[in-house]
């Protein structure tokens, strides 16, 4: 498996991290690096294992439908970069 | 009922799929202690948890989890015992964490069914997919102002269950004779207050165009059509809109859409479609979800009596047609109004008064049975004084209107404004011959073979008698006195 440069530019819009196209191919490498090694996993025969989920050997704790509500408003909204009014405020998503 | 839509080409046929997704009825949030109420000031109702602050960790309600197992069982599905929470990876301002919790690949339900019921008096069995537990997202105001949009987190982290329909449906009728349904269960259930006004059922239309027999053809997704009437606008305008492609040799483009429920369009949301890669995978702050031992028996057992089984149950124990049963069964406090007044009575007799009198003046009136100034009781009351002849049916509606008005018992109204139906044989004689007396001239020509004047003689003995005559009686005095 190989990753060209268009497939990072993806990766890269994907998770909102702006690559320029400078960086493309030395990105390309390292993660053809990362997957390659990743892949040397397919070598282990895994022919009737269930695929896993969790490294855990535990089920889900549950918690009880109470209300428990420790912070307010002002922490909530304290690391907004912009709040008016009780709402946080970004730039305009056009819809 | 398969409505079928003509086109220049010849007949079309709708394949629609439902994704609804209800809100779960809790007092706290899927992963988190924050409350859930309606229409609190905003951001008032977010912990830590449901702002994506880093290191919170997702703990999930119990109590969800079993509202989600007994929504299953509701719908005659499979309750799977375990299941996997995983993240649905994509950007948007009112979704703090750059992902949503859902869902994927081991939801908690399967497949199961549910019947619609249709206005011919018809049902139809409706296949679902599956049900799955997510977090709803917050609320983007976007037209607060030109340059900003204004995020509400509240609704962050609310659970909800996505319930997802086969591609069953072949008309608006059936879309909406299936939100209804699903609807009503989910109330019965007591698992989602299925209030679309306050966005706690919203849906998605998945809608394709086909001939008939013909495989399946692309399809769009309609998101956020959040009320029956906009289902069913949404469904005929897109139906519309991809014939008229088809026929001019074009093709759709499988994509999102969005209802504009002020033109009465759809139209194309292009800006989420790149965002279609989700890249799923399990959540790695959450363990897998297995049911303990005995809970899906445990939940069964506390189920209610559902719409379809106490519609079948009408039908056969109250002798009810489809239709009048399914009326009465769409709303759980309805049918049990009825079954109050029905017991002891006149099964038919109480479905007529319950739904063409009393719930049409609530309607009327934009009352809830839970309004209504008339009392199951007190209906009843009126239908017992029909029973025992005490007054006609025509009286009958007088009374109920000055119930409705001022809430007396029937009886009292009778008493009071002495509506007591007159039986007594001597004074419907003494009647008759009055006027028999007064349109001698009318006596002649009914007894000369115009056998259409006896509705006239009908009507003026009922109004001398101020419509108190008993009819039945009246009518038998009236034909033994005119036959020539």
């Amino acid at each position: 498996m190989s990753l060209d440069n268009s497939t990072v530019a993806k990766i890269a819009r994907l998770a909102r991290i702006r690559v320029g196209a400078d960086e493309q191919p030395h990105l390309a490498s390292e993660l053809n690096h990362v997957l390659g090694w990743i892949e040397q996993l397919s070598e282990v025969d895994t022919k009737g294992v269930e695929p896993m989920t969790s490294v855990a050997p535990m089920t889900q704790r549950l918690r009880p439908d109470q209300v428990a509500l420790e912070n307010d408003r002002d922490a909530v909204l304290a690391n907004a970069p912009e709040s008016v009014a009780g709402f946080y405020v970004v730039p305009k998503v056009v819809e | 009922m398969a409505e079928l839509i003509a086109g220049k080409t010849g007949d079309w046929e709708m394949v629609i799929g439902l994704e609804v997704h209800a809100q779960v009825t809790s007092k706290s949030k899927l992963f988190s202690g924050a409350p859930t109420d309606f229409g609190a000031e905003p951001n008032t109702q977010v912990s830590l948890v449901d702002a994506a602050m880093p290191g919170m960790l997702p703990v999930l309600n119990g109590f969800v989890v079993e509202q989600a197992v007994k929504t299953g069982l509701g719908l005659n599905a499979q309750v799977n015992k375990r299941s996997v929470f995983e993240r649905k990876n994509y950007f948007y301002p009112d979704l703090p964490q750059g992902y949503q919790i859902s869902q994927f690949q081991h939801p908690i339900v399967g497949k199961g069914e549910i019947e619609i019921d249709l206005p011919d008096g018809t049902t139809k069995a409706i296949g679902v997919t599956r049900l799955h537990l997510e977090q709803d997202a917050g609320k983007s105001l976007h037209d607060q102002d030109p340059k900003r949009t204004f995020v509400d987190l509240n609704r962050s982290g609310v659970a909800l269950m996505e319930i997802v329909s086969e591609p069953d449906m072949r008309s608006a009728e059936e879309a909406a004779a299936y939100v209804r349904k699903l609807r009503a269960i989910l109330r019965y259930l007591g698992t989602c207050d299925g209030n679309m006004d306050e966005g706690s059922m919203r849906c998605d239309v998945n809608l394709s165009m086909r001939k008939p027999g013909a495989p399946l053809g692309t399809r769009c997704e309609i998101k956020n059509v959040n009320s029956i009437r906009f289902v069913m606008a949404a469904i005929e305008y897109e139906a519309r809109r991809q014939i008229e492609i088809l026929e001019d040799g074009g093709k759709i483009d499988q994509e999102t859409r969005l209802w504009d429920t002020r033109q009465g369009v759809t139209r194309s949301m292009r800006s989420k479609e790149e965002a279609h890669d989700y890249r799923y995978f399990p959540d790695p702050d959450l363990l897998p979800l297995v049911l303990e031992d005995g809970l899906i028996e445990r939940i069964k057992a506390t189920l209610p009596e559902l719409p379809d089984a106490k519609k079948h149950r009408f039908m056969g124990e109250w002798g009810l047609s489809a239709y009048d049963a399914g009326v009465l069964v769409a709303e759980q406090e309805r049918a049990a109004f009825y079954e109050e007044v029905a017991k002891g009575r006149d099964p038919k007799l109480a479905a007529n008064w319950t739904i063409t009198e009393l719930l049409g003046v609530l309607n009327r009136e934009g009352k809830d049975l839970a309004d209504s100034p008339v009392s199951a009781a007190k209906l009843g009351g009126l239908i017992d004084l029909i029973s025992d002849n005490t007054i006609s049916g025509r009286i009958a509606k007088e009374v109920f209107a000055e119930m409705v008005e001022t809430g007396k018992e029937a009886a009292a109204i009778v008493e009071e404004k002495g509506l007591r139906q007159v039986v007594d044989t001597g004074a419907i004689d003494k009647l008759v011959d009055e006027v028999m007396a007064a349109n001698q001239d009318k006596v002649a020509e009914y007894r000369g073979g115009k056998d259409k004047l006896f509705g006239f003689f009908v009507g003026q003995a009922m109004k001398v008698s101020g419509g108190k005559a008993n009819p039945a009686l009246l009518n038998e005095t009236l034909k033994k006195k005119l036959a020539p």
